[in-house]
């Protein structure tokens, strides 16, 4: 895929494998809207993309909310166009310290599965449509290694992530024919704040920097069609 | 507080819609459903729908010290908008019983919700609801803001506050519409895909399918106001081919009759690719240069568009076609069943 020029969503933006993607695609032309809900670090990440010559745009929003979707497909629509690529980044981890499932609340299963699972149907919902009748597009799902390993402590953050890997192969079984093609990547274990949070004593010279899990993401929208 | 606005999902999941089939060839009316289509074109027709996103253009605020709703009627090429304004209150009272806006005269500030500031540019001698404005805030944070503090365009039919998402057709992309390019709506992808399948050709434009009513007598006798388009050379191609053919092209929607016959017009016949603006009004006696198919929603004789469907519908066949809307109680409104007229 040529990504000079192409109008792509990245959720997750302001930190971590979000922002190092923003950043990459930056420097390749992509035409950005970035979502998060941290206004501030967003805004940082914004600047830092254009001062380098790319362009990017920030929508504040919070993936979990119902009314996000449309909302940030309009906004992206208004900004940068019809979007070919979507990158679900977004994701939670839920409380930390990281808990047993028979310890985890309802609450905290529902938000891991609103951010990590609902989030990315609604927003691929709301613009799939178009991407199959322009017969291209292409979702991106950020996937884990928990969603096929059952890592004790790890429960709705490992279920959310099955569930979005089979979202994404039900999608893929659906919208084949029309041009829309779906990836999941795992990224592997990142040197992010996520991941000290999930795990404070691991030892950050083990971990993969976010910036090369990003080019590594970005060298496979690449190869894609 | 906010609304509790219909579940989203609903824009999704609904039972197949109806189909009211005006068969001018064979003289004929016929019921059927909207999964029928693929069956009711020929591989080389071409179906053109309008992808345009409906925008959040209902906006709260203050003008003048006064309670206002605007909505955005569209936006023009030196980025100023149209808006029509109404006083206090909200959908859930009949336009035509809104009470008017404060006066508001040029350089006037409307204050429409947390980082969402615009300027009375100019009025209109047509009616004082109509008003030239022009946002106050750069263009990133102009749509962030327009998202987070409008609602969609409803009307008090309605029982509940619509969703964004409830509004947009499947393949909706850039949001150029003031209320949802509504004939679209039952084209979900799986039913693309059948015509697709069955060798129909889809193709595209972005048309700003501005209000439908206003309340305002005068104003609504003059709507649609001028509308923009833009007509990709694909498209164009994709309406040459199916001349080639011998096929159809079946407008989904008015918005899409608009832009295609709006374009012919202003290119002497060919029809040229491109960004546009049309004052096209399309009645009873006008003769479609591009367009020989019609995929729409029900309008009975009350309705704004049914003048606008007689284009389509010659001799005796309006007046059958607002016969059977009636005996077959079709539904009318975005939300409702479709009328497919072939020639």
């Amino acid at each position: 895929m040529e990504l000079r020029g192409t109008a792509v969503i990245i959720t997750g933006a302001s930190r971590g494998l979000g922002a190092a993607l923003a950043e990459e695609l930056g420097r390749a032309g992509a035409r950005m809207v970035l979502v998060s809900r941290d206004r501030e670090a967003l805004g940082s990440v914004v600047e830092r993309i254009r001062a380098q010559g790319g362009e990017a745009h920030a929508v504040v929003a919070d993936v979990s909310a119902p009314d996000s979707a449309s909302r940030v497909a309009g906004t992206s629509g208004a900004l940068v166009g019809p979007a070919e690529v979507v990158i679900h980044n977004a994701g939670t981890l839920g409380p930390v310290p990281l808990a047993p499932l028979a310890d985890t609340t309802d609450a905290d299963f529902e938000e891991a599965l609103a951010t990590n699972l609902l989030g990315p149907f609604r927003l691929t919902r709301a613009l799939v449509g178009s991407m199959a009748l322009r017969g291209r597009g292409t979702v991106v799902l950020v996937s884990s290694d928990a969603a096929t390993v059952p890592y004790a402590g790890w429960g709705a953050y490992g279920v959310s992530k099955a569930a979005l890997e089979h979202l994404g192969r039900i999608w893929n079984a659906e919208l084949s024919a029309t041009g829309v093609s779906f990836l999941t990547v795992d990224p592997g274990e990142m040197d992010t704040r996520m991941h000290r949070e999930a795990v404070p004593d691991a030892d950050p010279s083990t971990l993969t920097r976010p910036e090369q899990a990003a080019a590594r993401v970005v060298a496979l929208l690449r190869e894609a069609a | 507080m906010r609304d509790a606005v219909q579940d989203t999902a609903t824009a999704v999941h609904q039972t197949p819609g109806r189909l009211l089939h005006v068969d001018l060839r064979r003289g004929m009316l016929s019921d059927t459903s909207i999964d029928s289509l693929p069956e009711l074109l020929r591989p080389e027709d071409l179906l053109v729908v309008n992808d345009a996103a409906t925008l959040p253009a209902s906006l709260h605020g203050t003008g003048r010290g006064e309670p206002i709703e605007l909505r955005l009627a569209g936006e023009g090429a030196d980025g100023t908008w149209h808006a029509v304004a109404f006083g206090a209150g909200d959908w859930r009272t009949p336009t035509e019983s809104r009470p008017p806006p404060p006066t508001l005269a040029p350089g006037d500030a409307l204050h429409l919700g947390p980082g969402l500031r615009a300027r009375v540019v100019s009025r209109f001698e047509l009616s004082p609801r109509l008003l030239q404005i022009r946002f106050e805030t750069r263009p990133d944070g102009f749509w962030s803001a327009l998202y987070r503090n409008g609602r969609p365009v409803q009307y008090a039919y309605e029982a509940a506050p619509l969703a964004l998402a409830r509004v947009q057709t499947p393949y909706a992309a850039r949001p150029w519409a003031s209320e949802m390019p509504s004939a679209g709506r039952p084209l979900r992808l799986e039913l693309l895909a059948r015509l697709r399948t069955r060798g129909v050709r889809v193709a595209w434009l972005t048309h700003a399918a501005g209000l439908s009513s206003t309340g305002d007598a005068a104003l609504d006798a003059a709507l649609p106001l001028p509308e923009r388009y833009e007509i990709l050379p694909s498209t164009v191609a994709a309406v040459a081919g199916a001349r080639r053919r011998g096929g159809r092209v079946v407008a989904v929607g008015t918005t899409v009759v608009r832009a295609l016959e709006g374009a012919a017009r202003s290119g002497g016949g060919d029809l040229p690719p491109g960004p546009g603006v049309t004052d096209l009004r399309i009645g009873r006696g006008f003769e479609p240069r591009v367009v020989n198919g019609l995929l729409s929603g029900i309008h009975g004789r009350d309705s704004s568009h049914f003048e606008l469907l007689s284009a389509f519908l010659p001799g005796a066949f309006a007046l059958l076609y607002s016969l059977h809307v009636i005996a077959g109680r079709y539904r009318g409104h975005e939300f409702g069943d479709s009328t497919l007229v072939l020639g």
